[in-house]
């Protein structure tokens, strides 16, 4: 299998995570659900660090985020798909 | 050592494990442990230099210095001294010196560690000063270090090691490859028999359903979720700012891209496997009397506080996932550092003793970085020195409850 750039823990998730080293805007980025070794290609819209969160979907200011098929929190503001997720437009619900 | 490291792979390749052995030191107590430690231990503060100059005279030997010990009352107290006690009794460890600013509570300590029957002698500091005391407590330290340099490795199966676990400077990959290494090692030897530990309460926050529902039975997950309970009462709603101050997620997770506690929480509680079940939750510091099996223990998620509560309660062998590099080890207990950060490894490569980023790039399953960290594990009991022991790595960090009197 090729290298992917991103990986996504449950078919139910929002976000994947960036798993190479300087990921540029406009990848063609391969990701693969590790739960069950699927893939599907997304286009990043922005250079993203290793470790980050990339958006798989449009996501409303609002919504509940997805990972590892459970709520992680909730986005601050709108989120377009391929877009960088982090503290900058999510947070938790509990604090 | 090259059979001993093939023995360890060719066995953690079968299914089932079914052959494990490792070469250990078997203390009087029945316990064995994978170091032959000579440690000279300060009930206090005040007894450190002491303690550093008796090391100091007596090669072989080591100090474990610390910060506290004087006006603990209470449950503070309590944990304070089980802490000292649990870390003398400890199989890593053959022979202990204890020197205390004064007799009774050295007498205490002393008193506790003898109940495993390894040779222990106290010393009480008022009264003969510094140097007097260096000079006893050197004669009897240069004794035990002679003693414990003739005990023997024998062969031991891999039931009767203890493997604690705790992560650290987590980021997404710990989630994704470094945790679900830790958690595939322990669903393939609890099954054989191995007593481990987990912990972290305050990490598990936004995880606490998954928590409890991995206790054995309701009355255990009960127990389980007073204790997280208690945690975000006593401690977080008393003493929170608007958030938890960068402490969770910290700075650290940030920067690796962790965004909040609940996606900490959920990388975390991978490193408990799919299969296993804690058969019983413990204070800090305590030790398992349920037997066999994997536990769970209240700690602070600080990492050296963590590691040395688990060291204290008897465990001999560590295993810590790092996804931003922590570089944290233990005086008496090996750390193993298991990392899936590919920049992690090419930046601070030194610091890592199992490297699973083939995880993240797909060429590796987590079974089989499971083995790799059991092959790890089989080859640091057997005396490789982890990266931590190599770097000189001694964190020992006394949990403390609340201000002294």
């Amino acid at each position: 299998m090729a290298i992917p750039q991103l990986l996504v823990h449950d078919r139910k998730d929002t976000v994947g995570v960036v798993v190479v080293e300087g990921l540029k805007k406009g990848t063609d980025m391969l990701c693969v659900v590790t739960h069950d070794n699927s893939s599907f290609k997304l286009k990043s819209k922005m250079d993203v660090p290793i470790g980050h969160k990339v958006a798989l979907t449009d996501i409303k200011k609002g919504d509940t985020i997805w990972k590892y098929g459970q709520d992680i929190g909730i986005a601050k503001a709108k989120i377009g798909k391929g877009e960088h997720v982090h503290v900058h437009n999510v947070k938790t619900k509990r604090w | 050592m090259a059979k001993q490291k093939n023995n360890g792979k060719v066995v953690a390749k079968k299914n089932g494990h079914s052959d494990l052995k490792f070469f250990g030191w078997r203390r009087d107590n029945g316990r064995v442990g994978v170091r032959n430690h000579v440690i000279i231990l300060p009930l206090d503060d005040l007894s450190n230099a002491a303690c550093e100059a008796v090391a100091n005279n007596i090669k072989g030997t080591m100090a474990l210095p610390h910060a506290y010990g004087r006006l603990q009352f209470g449950e503070d107290l309590d944990l304070h001294f089980r802490t000292l006690i649990g870390t003398g009794a400890n199989p890593n460890v053959a022979a202990v010196v204890v020197i205390g600013i004064e007799d009774g509570w050295t007498k205490r300590v002393v008193d506790g560690i003898a109940k495993t029957g390894k040779p222990v002698t106290g010393f009480g500091i008022e009264g003969h000063g510094d140097i007097a005391t260096i000079a006893k407590a050197s004669y009897v330290a240069k004794q035990y270090v002679q003693m414990a340099s003739e005990l023997q490795r024998e062969e031991c199966d891999i039931a009767d090691l203890w493997v604690s676990t705790k992560c650290g400077e987590s980021d997404t990959t710990t989630g994704l490859a470094s945790c679900p290494t830790v958690g595939n090692m322990y669903d393939k030897l609890i099954p054989r028999g191995i007593t481990g530990v987990f912990g972290e309460t305050s990490e598990i926050t936004g995880g606490e359903h998954l928590a409890r529902a991995r206790a054995i039975n309701k009355k255990v997950g009960d127990k389980w979720y007073k204790v997280w309970k208690a945690y975000q009462d006593d401690v977080i709603e008393a003493h929170k700012t608007d958030d938890l101050s960068d402490s969770q997620p910290t700075k650290g997770n940030i920067a690796g891209g962790l965004t909040t506690i609940e996606e900490k929480a959920l990388g975390n509680l991978e490193k408990i496997g799919r299969e296993c079940k804690y058969i019983d939750v413990l204070a800090p510091a305590e030790a398992p009397r349920k037997g066999k099996g994997l536990y769970y223990m209240d700690t602070s998620s600080a990492a050296a506080e963590c590691v040395t509560l688990m060291a204290a309660a008897g465990y001999a062998v560590h295993t810590f996932p790092t996804g931003q590099g922590n570089v944290i080890g233990n005086p008496i207990v090996p750390v193993i550092k298991i990392s899936g950060n590919p920049k992690t490894i090419r930046t601070m490569g030194e610091h890592i003793d199992v490297d699973v980023s083939g995880i993240l790039r797909r060429d590796m399953t987590i079974p089989q970085a499971g083995d790799a960290l059991i092959d790890m594990i089989v080859r640091t009991a057997n005396g490789r020195l982890t990266a931590a022991e190599a770097l000189g790595h001694r964190e020992y960090v006394m949990t403390k409850l609340y201000r002294s009197a």
